[in-house]
């Protein structure tokens, strides 16, 4: 029978070694927890706060609650009968009183353009009326004869809706409560994401070309040299967003240095000089030039580890020296090259500031579309349920990084 | 070793081909340095222009002025501003250090339970679109404004930006705390010394170079930030990136050339002193020979 080890006070070995071990783990969890609790409250939670937005729609439900419960058993086949309009013109009333009119016409009014004078309107004329109500609204905005007025009504009626998300790829609900495609003038935030993704995958193989050749000459230089070379790509990285940005629009504009450059040297003639920047191709540009450095550290991080003598040993073997590189060099750079391309996808696919600065018309990505709505249209949903889809995308892309390359391997300088 | 010098065999085609290489790099060289040179000397223009004028390219004194710098010193919007900027950065880098430090610690333990997890979430706000970020501050601030005042407050800007500083700390010294022995630790603790001696005299100065990049990468972090400022701060808070941002957009003026200038000289002096602290600290591990 084997004896019971023990520890010097006579408690089981087994029982000390696992209190020893919770109170490591629990140190541990200690020295995280300060900064977890931080980023929880002041990154997680909002963000978890503003995905809500999206969903949550209570302006409705709580300020026309007559009009809601009359309109529940409704099934959209025809105008809503006296008892629908007498419900709507107290809510209007009431909510003229408490000043929530506006709100309600704004909200109405991204759903359905036209809706805000409509409802601001008859509600001012709604306190004098006496019933039926029916005809007089109808006689003052046709609007409230026509089925589409009251199914976006009815939509907006349930605290929690769909209806951002649909509005974000481009999408509504009918007057039948199906989902279609919105008219086609206002179809604008499916290209908006696809334009994005189209300026991203851009953006990263341009890096991805540019990056390739430099980075591996910083890997096969001799350390001294590849130093001083290092600093030209660090010192972009340490520089001041807005002041590359601001180097762009100085190189890049019709009176800016490369036109001056073009006609001094006699390429084109004063009256040709190009458009280079306020557009998409200026935007994609200056990004790739923000976004480089992220390419080149991990490739060059990942090419650094490859020993010169595996080219060697191909060359000897009788491989040609391009045929080399290509069969036995560049497969070695895989894990470089797919963490640098997810890395620069993932920063560009968010990219705000130049876009916002150097994108003019058709250089806009979705960021600004989503500053657009949370700053001047204060369509806060809609903002909401853009950022909810592009966050969805980046998180994906995120755990993808994760698992492929370890964001424990990230390395910056 | 050294792979791209050219072998004395080589042919006419392996000739082209070494020498277009070395122009292709440094194209690439070019392309990444030299929109932040030509700024320089075009921030000494005496014209408002942002052009080199042809009195610049034959090198005329007259040509050049200190007037964009001048006009910096002397508007008080942009002294107002580089205070801001730099009280900003200053706290919010005091607590992203802090911060990031502790967690850094428990993350390098063997210890630490859902490791992944609590990385990947820590690290995020490096990844996830800083528009998504400053809308959810936006609303968050709104819902807590009545309890503690955080939207055009100081202590909201300072907040959010400690936010997006704390994975570049985090990420610098977890890499700082890979290469560190951990017998070292038990060896002063063996020796006597209770657990806050050990991390002041034996942890601390190990990993102090990490903790500095980091300290500085989150300091650069804030005072280059201007999204969250233009959703949170007010007037009051005004920064150098939410003036150059307002000057890009609005009135374009030298004097954002005079103020770009500056912050690539900061810019200058910080990167050296990352470089000059991560080849100390490789020395120090004994990880590279330079």
């Amino acid at each position: 029978m084997s004896e019971l080890l023990t520890t010097a006070d006579g408690r089981p070995l087994k029982a000390a070694l696992a209190k020893a071990e919770r109170s490591k783990r629990l140190r541990a969890v200690l020295l995280v927890m300060p900064l977890f609790i931080f980023i929880f409250f002041s990154f997680l939670y909002p963000i978890a706060l503003m995905l809500f937005r999206s969903v949550e729609n209570p302006l409705i439900a709580e300020h026309m609650p007559l009009t809601v419960a009359a309109l529940e058993k409704w099934d959209g086949k025809e105008v809503p009968d006296e008892a629908a309009f007498a419900a709507l013109a107290e809510d209007l009333v009431a909510a003229r009183k408490s000043r929530e009119i506006g709100k309600i016409a704004t909200r109405l009014n991204f759903e359905t353009g036209g809706l805000r004078s409509v409802i601001t309107g008859t509600g001012r004329k709604a306190e004098r009326w006496e019933p039926p109500y029916k005809q007089k609204f109808i006689d003052e905005r046709a609007e409230w004869g026509m089925l589409e007025t009251w199914a976006t009504l009815k939509r907006l009626s349930p605290t929690i809706t769909t209806v951002n998300y649909l509005a974000a790829v481009d999408r509504k609900f009918d007057v039948q409560g199906n989902i279609v495609q919105v008219d086609p003038n206002y179809r604008i935030y499916v290209d908006l994401f696809m334009r994005t993704m189209w300026m991203s995958i851009v953006v990263t193989i341009a890096c991805l070309i540019l990056g390739f050749p430099v980075s591996y000459m910083l890997a096969s230089l001799p350390l001294r040299q590849s130093n001083m070379l290092m600093i030209l790509v660090l010192l972009p990285f340490w520089t001041s967003l807005l002041v590359r940005t601001t180097s762009w629009i100085v190189l890049l504009q019709t009176q800016g240095v490369i036109n001056d450059l073009m006609v001094w040297i006699g390429i084109i003639n004063e009256s040709q000089r190009i458009q280079l920047i306020f557009n998409a191709q200026g935007t994609v540009i200056a990004m790739t030039q923000i976004l480089l450095p992220f390419m080149v550290l991990p490739l060059y991080s990942v090419m650094k580890t490859i020993p010169p003598s595996y080219l060697r040993a191909a060359e000897s073997l009788g491989a040609h020296r391009f045929l080399a590189f290509w069969r036995v060099y560049v497969p070695n750079t895989l894990p470089g090259i797919g963490a640098g391309c997810l890395l620069v996808f993932i920063l560009a696919i968010g990219y705000y500031i130049t876009p916002a600065l150097v994108g003019g018309q058709d250089g806009q990505m979705i960021s600004n579309m989503i500053a657009f709505h949370m700053q001047k249209s204060l369509n806060w949903g809609l903002a909401a349920a853009l950022g909810g889809i592009l966050l969805a995308g980046v998180i994906i892309l995120y755990w993808v990084y994760n698992k492929m390359v370890g964001i424990d391997r990230l390395k910056m300088g | 070793m050294s792979q791209i010098s050219l072998p004395d065999h080589a042919g006419p085609v392996e000739t082209i081909w070494h020498w277009s290489y070395i122009a292709i790099c440094s194209f690439v060289f070019l392309f990444l340095i030299a929109p932040i040179l030509v700024i320089i000397p075009l921030s000494f223009n005496a014209e408002p222009y942002f052009t080199f004028t042809s009195d610049m390219m034959s090198l005329k004194p007259e040509a050049f002025s200190m007037r964009w710098y001048e006009d910096f010193m002397n508007k008080d919007i942009w002294r107002a501003s580089i205070g801001n900027s730099f009280f900003i950065a200053f706290f919010s880098t005091i607590l992203a250090t802090v911060l990031g430090t502790f967690a850094s610690l428990g993350l390098s333990r063997a210890e630490m339970p859902y490791k992944g997890l609590f990385m990947g979430l820590l690290i995020s706000p490096m990844i996830v679109p800083v528009i998504i970020t400053a809308a959810g501050i936006f609303f968050f601030y709104a819902t807590v404004n009545d309890y503690f005042p955080l939207t055009g407050t100081y202590q909201g800007v300072i907040l959010a930006h400690a936010v997006l500083g704390t994975p570049f700390v985090v990420i610098t010294v977890t890499a700082t705390l890979s290469g560190f022995d951990h017998s070292l630790t038990r060896a002063g603790a063996m020796l006597g010394a209770d657990p806050t001696t050990v991390f002041f005299k034996i942890i601390m100065p190990l990993i102090l170079p990490g903790v500095i990049s980091g300290a500085l990468f989150a300091f650069v972090t804030s005072f280059d930030e201007v999204v969250v400022v233009l959703f949170v701060a007010s007037v009051e808070q005004q920064t150098i990136p939410r003036q150059m941002w307002a000057g890009i957009r609005e009135s374009i003026s030298p004097t954002i050339l005079a103020v770009a200038t500056i912050l690539i000289c900061i810019s200058i002096m910080l990167l050296a002193t990352v470089e000059l602290l991560r080849r100390r600290s490789e020395r120090l591990r004994g990880m590279s020979p330079g």
